[in-house]
């Protein structure tokens, strides 16, 4: 049987004054890529940010590995090994590529670790190797979303967040960036991915869930929820 | 003249420097105008004073030192008066900064009088002349210390663990907490190095004018927060730019014999840049983020 790394059970969280994640249940086992879709306000960016302990946990429980979550720190959660891609990239501007680097990998002491780190982030990302004394912000759209996910790769997580990586590319980069994703979870780092890309997303998940005002309406594999005539008329244009 | 007046401009200049760093890097992190800086300023004057005067050690051991308590002493401030407000609106940290301003001036006037005292010779005065120039060794001693300090806070910024922290932190607050940098320990850390520097601007200042009091950190203060938004609030080296543009200008205006109105021209030279360029000298013209 397949081994949950992320659990989720029950969660609500409110945003603001809104409900905005009512009792919402899902998990993701280690070596999957699951993603979580839905229409903008569904709730999906809010269950990301309180993964990483940016909102707060009005009820329910959030665990990795049976190591609950809800009330850590953001530091030691990336520190127990989980990590997110934030929404529209935030890389660090006036800093440099390699700057950026060194960031994502704040919580790994040794510096040997770090070595091997950029190592692997430089072969994945030739393009970041390159520009590495170039300041982060004059990088393209698609290069800022490399240096944002191997930012966060070099914190050599179980796992990563991915909010809305496709969001505002170039579609080449669009499909880059779902290669790339591909080729993460091959490495062995399990990927959580909320994307309003549906269609492509689906495609290379596991599994997903559909949410709806703060709840999941559907889930199941990516082929299945990708053939279901509910899921194609709301969510991927018919 | 216009020279001797330009090294004098650029002593003077050290310290404004010295205490405009202070003010941009905090500004930079928590977006604060951090108006009882100043204060920490005087309380590096007087506990250098105090080791100096009771301890009589060495002017740069205490030095260090003054400027080491003053550290602890900016966190702790932080701790206390800011912290609990980090999340309210910005005009309550704003008020609260002035309130510490105002304990710390007369808690010092309330504790140790509010008269002037001298402060100790630690180093005795030399004159070198070159031709018409004079420059004497106090004076070599603020420069040089001065730029030592800036070429440190320059390697902590630029190449160290905890600078990249404080410079993430002062670009995009939450994108540096999902990398897990500990925000508060950033924050407590520059309150650490600019209070540090402020002392260190506060006992040099009283090596040069031999003389301390608690509200000495009032009119120096305003100045180096002028340097700072000058220089361009919030970018580090704009800081020591501004303080030194500002030491130059008032000497200068006293040079020409407008002492009376120093301050008055100062600040009139600082309304026509601010209005050609609002952002400061080296500020760039910004997007508020959403």
């Amino acid at each position: 049987m397949a081994e949950t790394l992320l659990k989720v059970e029950r969660l609500s969280v409110n945003y603001g004054a809104i409900k905005a994640v009512r009792s919402v249940d899902f998990h993701v086992n280690r070596g999957e890529i699951v993603t979580l879709i839905g229409a903008n306000g569904a709730g999906k960016s809010t269950i990301l940010r309180t993964i990483s302990g940016l909102e707060k946990v009005v009820a329910g429980n959030i665990s990795l590995n049976n190591l609950v979550l809800n009330h850590m720190s953001s530091e030691r959660r990336v520190r127990s090994g989980i990590v997110q891609v934030p929404e529209g990239r935030r890389v660090f501007p006036g800093m440099t590529v390699q700057e950026n680097l060194q960031l994502g990998a704040y919580t790994i002491s040794r510096k040997s670790q770090n070595k091997t780190a950029y190592e692997s982030v430089y072969e994945q990302f030739p393009i970041l190797k390159d520009r590495r004394n170039q300041d982060a912000a004059t990088l393209s759209g698609g290069e800022q979303q490399m240096l944002a996910i191997g930012r966060a790769l070099m914190a050599q997580p179980k796992m990563i967040l991915l909010d809305e990586p496709s969001m505002g590319l170039a579609p080449l980069y669009i499909q880059k960036i779902f290669d790339i994703i591909q080729k993460i979870r091959d490495t062995g780092v399990t990927v959580l991915v909320i994307e309003q890309n549906a269609n492509q997303a689906l495609k290379i998940a596991d599994r997903g869930y559909v949410l709806e005002g703060g709840r999941i309406i559907a889930t199941g594999t990516g082929d299945a929820l990708l053939a279901s005539n509910d899921v194609r008329e709301a969510y991927l244009g018919g | 003249m216009i020279i001797q007046q330009l090294i004098n401009g650029m002593i003077l200049g050290s310290v404004y420097a010295l205490l405009a760093l202070g003010y941009t890097m905090v500004y930079g992190i928590i977006k604060l105008i951090n108006f009882a800086h100043g204060d920490i300023y005087m309380l590096g004057a007087y506990f250098g004073y105090f080791f100096l005067r009771v301890l009589h050690l060495n002017f740069f051991i205490a030095l260090i030192f003054s400027m080491a308590i003053c550290a602890v002493l900016g966190m702790l401030i932080e701790f206390i008066a800011y912290r609990p407000l980090r999340h309210s609106p910005r005009i309550a940290v704003l008020i609260s900064a002035l309130g510490v301003s105002f304990l710390l001036e007369n808690g010092m006037s309330y504790l140790f009088g509010s008269d002037k005292r001298s402060f100790p010779q630690a180093i005795k005065t030399i004159q070198y002349h070159f031709g018409s120039l004079q420059i004497s060794n106090i004076q070599i001693i603020i420069i040089t210390t001065a730029i030592i300090l800036m070429i440190l806070l320059n390697i902590i910024v630029k190449k160290t663990k905890m600078g990249r922290a404080m410079r993430a932190v002062s670009a995009d607050e939450e994108a540096a907490i999902l990398m897990g940098i500990n925000v508060n320990r950033t924050i407590s850390f520059t309150f650490a190095i600019g209070s540090a520097l402020a002392a260190a601007g506060g006992m040099l200042i009283g090596l040069y004018y031999n003389n301390i009091d608690p509200l000495m950190g009032m009119t120096p203060g305003i100045k180096a927060f002028v340097a700072a938004v000058l220089g361009g609030i919030g970018i580090i080296p704009g800081a020591a730019l501004g303080g030194w543009l500002i030491g130059i200008l008032e000497t200068m205006t006293q040079a020409v014999g407008l002492s009376n109105y120093k301050d008055a021209v100062v600040y009139a030279i600082l309304i026509i840049i601010l209005l050609l360029k609002p952002t400061g000298i080296l500020g760039k013209n910004k997007r508020e983020k959403v």
